[in-house]
C-alpha cells in the first residue's frame, strides 16, 4: 500500500461529454468513499470529435497523488495516443499505466477499487476484470 | 550525405503534398473511415512545418523527432501518434549525427516501421499505412525513386483487401474495394523524400 495516496484515474474518450459523463457515473457510484481524483481527458482541444495529446498529459498530472495514475480509453486513436505519450517516457507522471479494460465498467470499478486506497497494480486488476462481466 | 536541411525540406514537402491532396485522403476515408484524414494531416503537417522554422533542429534526429511529436500532439485521430512514432523512432534511430547516409536512413526507417507495426499491431495485408511503408523501406536501397514507386503500388494494392486495423475493419467485406487513406498518406510521404532531394540540387 501506499500510504494514504490514491490512485489517480484518466478517462480517455473521443467524445469530451462522454469522457465528463463517465467519470461523473464512476465517482457518484463509488459512493463514500474517499474522494479519488478522476479527470476526464475527452475530445480534441479545440471541442471536436478526436483525442489530444495535450489534454491527456494535463488530465494525468492533475490526478497524480504520487500512487500512480490509470488510464482507461475508449478506441483507436485513445489508445494509440496514449501509448505514444507512454513510448516518450517523460510526458506523463511516473507509473502512469495504460489499463485494458471495459470504458465505462472498467472505470466505475477502477474508481471503486482506488477509494479504498488500493494500490495501482489492484486497481488494474479490477477495472480488467470488468470484462469477464457477461451480460447474457 | 543527408543532412538536417534535408530532413526539413523532406518535412515540408510533404507537408506541402498532405496540403495539395487532403481532399482526396479525406474522400478516401468517407467511405471506410470518418472523413478526416486529409484535415487531420494537414492540421499536423502544418503545426510541424511551423515548429521547424521556430526551433530549426540542427541534426537529422532531431528534425524527425521534434516533428514526429508535434505530430501526435496536433492530429487528433490514430494517424498522429501513428505518423509521430514513425518519425520520433527514426530520428532517434538517426542519432545525433549532423550528416546520415542514404543506408543509414534505410535502416533508421525500418526502425521506425516496426515501432509503427508494434503501436498499431497491424503486420502487411491488412490494409494500413504498413502497407505502403514496408515495400517502400525494402526498395529505399535502389533509391527515392524506386521507394516512391513501391509505396504507391503498396497503397494501390490495399484497394481489395478487407480491413483488420482501425475503424475500417467494423466496416467487414464492405471495406474491400477503397483504397486506404493511411497508405496513401504514407506513399506521399515516401515520395516527398525525393522531392527533398531534388530540390537540394537545385
Amino acid at each position: 500500500m501506499s500510504d494514504d495516496k490514491l490512485v489517480g484515474i484518466v478517462l480517455v474518450s473521443h467524445s469530451a461529454a462522454v469522457a465528463a459523463s463517465v467519470a461523473e457515473l464512476a465517482k457518484g457510484l463509488a459512493g463514500g468513499g474517499a474522494e479519488v481524483p478522476v479527470a476526464p481527458a475527452g475530445g480534441t482541444e479545440g471541442g471536436g470529435l478526436g483525442t489530444s495529446a495535450e489534454l491527456i498529459a494535463a488530465a494525468a498530472a492533475a490526478v497524480d497523488r504520487g500512487a500512480g495514475v490509470a488510464v482507461l480509453t475508449d478506441l483507436g486513436s485513445a489508445v494509440l495516443t496514449v501509448k505514444a505519450l507512454l513510448a516518450e517516457g517523460d510526458e506523463l507522471p511516473e507509473r502512469t499505466h495504460l489499463v485494458d479494460a471495459p470504458f465505462v465498467e472498467g472505470a466505475v470499478a477502477a474508481v471503486v477499487t482506488a477509494s479504498t486506497g488500493a494500490d495501482l497494480a489492484a486497481v488494474e486488476a479490477a477495472a480488467g476484470d470488468a470484462y469477464t462481466y457477461r451480460k447474457v | 550525405m543527408l543532412d538536417a536541411d534535408f530532413f526539413h525540406r523532406w518535412m515540408t514537402a510533404t507537408a506541402a503534398s498532405v496540403d495539395r491532396e487532403a481532399e482526396r485522403l479525406t474522400a478516401l476515408d468517407s467511405p471506410i473511415g470518418d472523413a478526416d484524414h486529409g484535415s487531420n494531416l494537414r492540421r499536423g503537417f502544418t503545426a510541424v512545418v511551423s515548429v521547424l522554422e521556430k526551433e530549426s533542429p540542427r541534426t537529422p534526429g532531431a528534425v524527425l523527432t521534434l516533428a514526429g511529436r508535434q505530430l501526435i500532439s496536433t492530429v487528433g485521430g490514430a494517424s498522429g501518434p501513428l505518423y509521430g512514432t514513425l518519425l520520433r523512432r527514426t530520428g532517434k534511430a538517426l542519432g545525433d549525427a549532423d550528416e546520415v547516409s542514404a543506408e543509414q536512413l534505410t535502416e533508421a526507417l525500418r526502425a521506425g516501421v516496426d515501432a509503427v507495426r508494434t503501436l498499431g499491431g497491424a503486420a502487411p495485408g491488412d490494409k494500413t499505412m504498413i502497407d505502403a511503408l514496408v515495400p517502400a523501406v525494402d526498395a529505399l536501397g535502389d533509391g527515392f525513386a524506386a521507394a516512391r514507386t513501391a509505396a504507391e503500388e503498396g497503397a494501390v494494392a490495399t484497394t481489395p483487401l478487407q480491413a483488420r486495423k482501425g475503424r475500417a475493419s467494423y466496416l467487414g467485406e464492405r471495406s474491400i474495394g477503397h483504397q486506404d487513406p493511411g497508405a496513401t498518406s504514407a506513399a506521399l510521404l515516401v515520395a516527398a523524400l525525393g522531392e527533398a532531394a531534388e530540390a537540394s540540387d537545385e
